[in-house]
């Protein structure tokens, strides 16, 4: 006889109910580890006894991706990030009104090269609108998107530890390296999706606003309209790409403390004296190894034939980012101690 | 059956076991020395005034923390090594229930069940819902969790436990900030998860809570377990005392005191004593005071509380020590 029938009464009527929204989730795995049990033995208390002598449920490759899914949904459902993508998308409209106001009467925009060296695209929104895909990202680049990703990033781990919901993340078992692992990612997919966020409401402002047709490429010669929308879709991954180390290094600042606001703070501060140290000339030595130092490398798409070597140097250099201060983040998280 | 073989290893007997843990935050010394040993299917109390280390030994247990020093067992198994393989069957509540306020109840859990790779994602709705009938918040599942009251937040804690069918339950203060049914639910709930055969470890500054759903229990105080055993062994350490109500107490203690009543102690109507070594009949006792004219209107043996046995072993100071 089993105990749960040996039960007083009124804890057994209850039990009954909660077996019956519970037996049928276990029967799958029942059914594959007590093949040999017969139906009707499952329901009953046979099944609670098993547990009590404590089978245990064996990890699952697939299910272990469930974790994945719900990083994404998590990070994806909050006020938070929608209200950046708003920012982000408000970018393009207010470049693509500006520049439609400045061109009203025919004329061309006014004002030349940008200080800073980067691409001259805002003159071209006016003949193209394409090339206001190219100006909000060359304009959210430098500051609105990285700092987006350092919210995302800084706030991935620091945020549970505030919240108190990490350490029932850590007991569910999540595992502490699949769920650093399983925040990298999603942090990753925020920041292709924050650059896709730009590039889609650029391409809509710019086709709503101006003509669309060739593109004129920086080295002069021409390309159909057809390969300057791949162009434009290569340009947002090779941005999205250029968040890579950043987002690392927001996830290695997430891990040092218990405070989701310090962590956004630092990892918006770190990236703001970086963009400073990156344009003082006299520090030229140590700026091929700051992050943003090849960011507007994107830029060398636009040209015809497409020169590799800075773009590569972008990408290596995010790599290096990445793996440096991924495994810093891997060594501190798996080590440290959960009080919050 | 769940009967034991005879002989069966003393291992498996046991769920919890520590041996010398110890945990020191830059400093303070929060647990020292801890030996702590807790019997499969039992219901277990584990006490101690504030501070006195019973959330950082649960966080030991859970690998949330690595001991500085000493060694923990969780379902037979080294913790926090084996914590893949033992948290599934454990369900947890520490410190009290964290949530994400955006999500909904229901989707509190399912985040949480998804973390959690040996769970099946075909049932996980169902087990969501069986979860969240069973703590009573089934009307309130589809609410924003940072619209929950605290004992709904609580309770939806305790859900989250709850999505498995689990060995042990580890609870950490579970009926904080509940309201008088949902006390009674909870301790309700935690005897029949212990007639399943979970075993239970409940922390709590409710001794009568403790004292009414627990089987064992152990005191700590300044991170060092003071005592541990049977709570009818940790109670019975205490002696009964006799109270007498009367409306002539002065009397009352003049005759206790010469059949040899000790520590007597009158407030209003009440008069209370310790009776000695040797107890004289309480029916002559009575006699007696009732010969000497004193008007008895209430006469009996007050058995000792848990609460006694805990002030007795952790001091009556209120102050939480440093
Ligand atoms: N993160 C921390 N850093 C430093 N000291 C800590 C930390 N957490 C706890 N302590 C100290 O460890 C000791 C034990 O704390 P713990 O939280 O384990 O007590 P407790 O028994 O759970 O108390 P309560 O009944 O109030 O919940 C206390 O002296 C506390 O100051
Ligand atoms: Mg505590």
């Amino acid at each position: 006889m089993s105990r749960a029938e040996t039960a007083p009464g009124g804890a057994g009527a209850r039990r009954e109910g909660a077996d019956q929204g519970a037996a049928p989730a276990r029967e799958p795995v029942e059914a594959q580890e007590h093949a040999e049990v017969p139906e009707q033995g499952r329901a009953s208390g046979g099944d609670r006894e098993r547990s009590a002598t404590a089978v245990p449920r064996a990890p699952r490759l697939l299910w272990s991706l469930g974790l994945f899914r719900s990083e994404l949904v998590t990070v994806f459902r909050r006020w938070r990030t929608l209200a950046l993508f708003a920012v982000l998308a408000g970018v393009p409209v207010l470049v693509g009104i500006a520049v439609r106001i400045e061109t009203r009467d025919g004329s061309s925009i006014g004002g030349g090269q940008n200080g800073d060296g980067g691409p001259a695209f805002i003159q071209q929104v006016s003949n193209n609108g394409l090339f206001l895909v190219f100006t909000a990202l060359a304009a959210t680049l430098p500051f609105f998107l990285p700092m987006a990703i350092g919210v995302v990033a800084g706030d991935a781990i620091a945020g549970e530890a505030s919240a108190g919901t990490l350490r029932y993340l850590l007991v569910a078992p999540a595992g502490r390296s699949r769920l650093l692992l399983a925040k990298y990612a999603s942090v990753l997919a925020f920041c292709l999706a924050a650059t896709l966020v730009v590039a889609v409401s650029g391409l809509i402002v710019g086709f709503a606003l101006f003509p669309v047709g060739s593109v004129t490429t920086l080295s002069g010669t021409t390309l159909p309209l057809s390969t300057g929308m791949l162009r434009a879709l290569l340009i947002a991954v090779l941005v999205a790409g250029s968040l890579v180390g950043i987002a690392a290094l927001g996830l290695f600042v997430s891990t040092l403390t218990d405070s989701g606001v310090g962590a956004m703070a630092a990892t918006v501060g770190l990236l703001i004296t970086v963009q400073i140290v990156d344009s003082i000339p006299q520090l030229h030595a140590v700026q091929p190894y700051l992050f943003p130092h090849y960011w507007l490398s994107f830029a060398d798409v636009l040209r015809d034939p497409v020169p590799w070597d800075a773009i590569g140097k972008n990408l290596g250099l995010q790599a290096l980012y990445a793996a440096v201060f991924g495994s810093a983040a891997w060594a501190r998280f798996t080590s440290r101690d959960v009080t919050a | 059956m769940r009967a034991q073989p005879a002989g069966a290893e003393a291992r498996g007997e046991v769920v919890i076991e520590t041996r010398g843990l110890a945990k020191r935050y830059r400093g303070t010394l929060a647990v020292d020395g801890l030996d702590l040993r807790v019997p499969r299917g039992s219901v277990f109390g584990f006490l101690g005034p504030n501070g006195s280390g019973k959330t950082t030994t649960i966080r030991m247990l859970m690998g949330l923390i690595e001991p500085t020093a000493g060694t923990a067992r969780v379902l037979d198994q080294p913790m926090p090594r084996s914590a893949r393989s033992v948290l599934p069957r454990v369900g947890a509540l520490i410190e009290g229930p964290a949530l994400y306020g955006f999500l909904s109840g229901r989707d509190n859990l399912v985040r949480y069940d998804a973390a959690d790779p040996t769970a099946d994602p075909r049932t996980r709705r169902a087990r969501v819902g069986a979860a969240l009938d069973r703590v009573g918040l089934g009307a309130a599942a589809g609410k924003k969790a940072k619209q929950y009251s605290l004992g709904m937040k609580q309770r939806l804690g305790l859900a989250a436990a709850l999505l498995q069918p689990r060995d042990l339950l580890v609870l950490d203060e579970p009926t904080n900030g509940l309201d008088p049914q949902g006390m009674r639910e909870i301790r309700g709930l935690v005897r029949e998860l212990a007639a399943d055969g979970t075993t239970v470890f409940l922390s709590s500054h409710l001794l009568d809570e403790i004292e009414q759903v627990c089987t064992h229990a152990a005191v700590m105080a300044r991170g060092r377990l003071i005592t541990q055993g049977p709570v009818a062994e940790l109670s019975a350490g205490t002696r009964s005392r006799l109270a007498v109500t009367t409306p002539d107490p002065a009397d009352a203690v003049r005759v206790l005191a010469d059949h040899g009543v000790t520590a007597l102690a009158e407030s209003g109507q009440r008069v209370t004593g310790e009776l000695p070594a040797d107890p004289p009949d309480l029916a002559e006792l009575n006699a007696a005071l009732v010969a000497a004219g004193v008007r008895v209107r209430g006469f009996g043996l007050e058995r000792g509380t848990l609460e006694d046995a805990f002030v007795a072993l952790t001091g009556e100071g209120f102050d939480v020590a440093g």
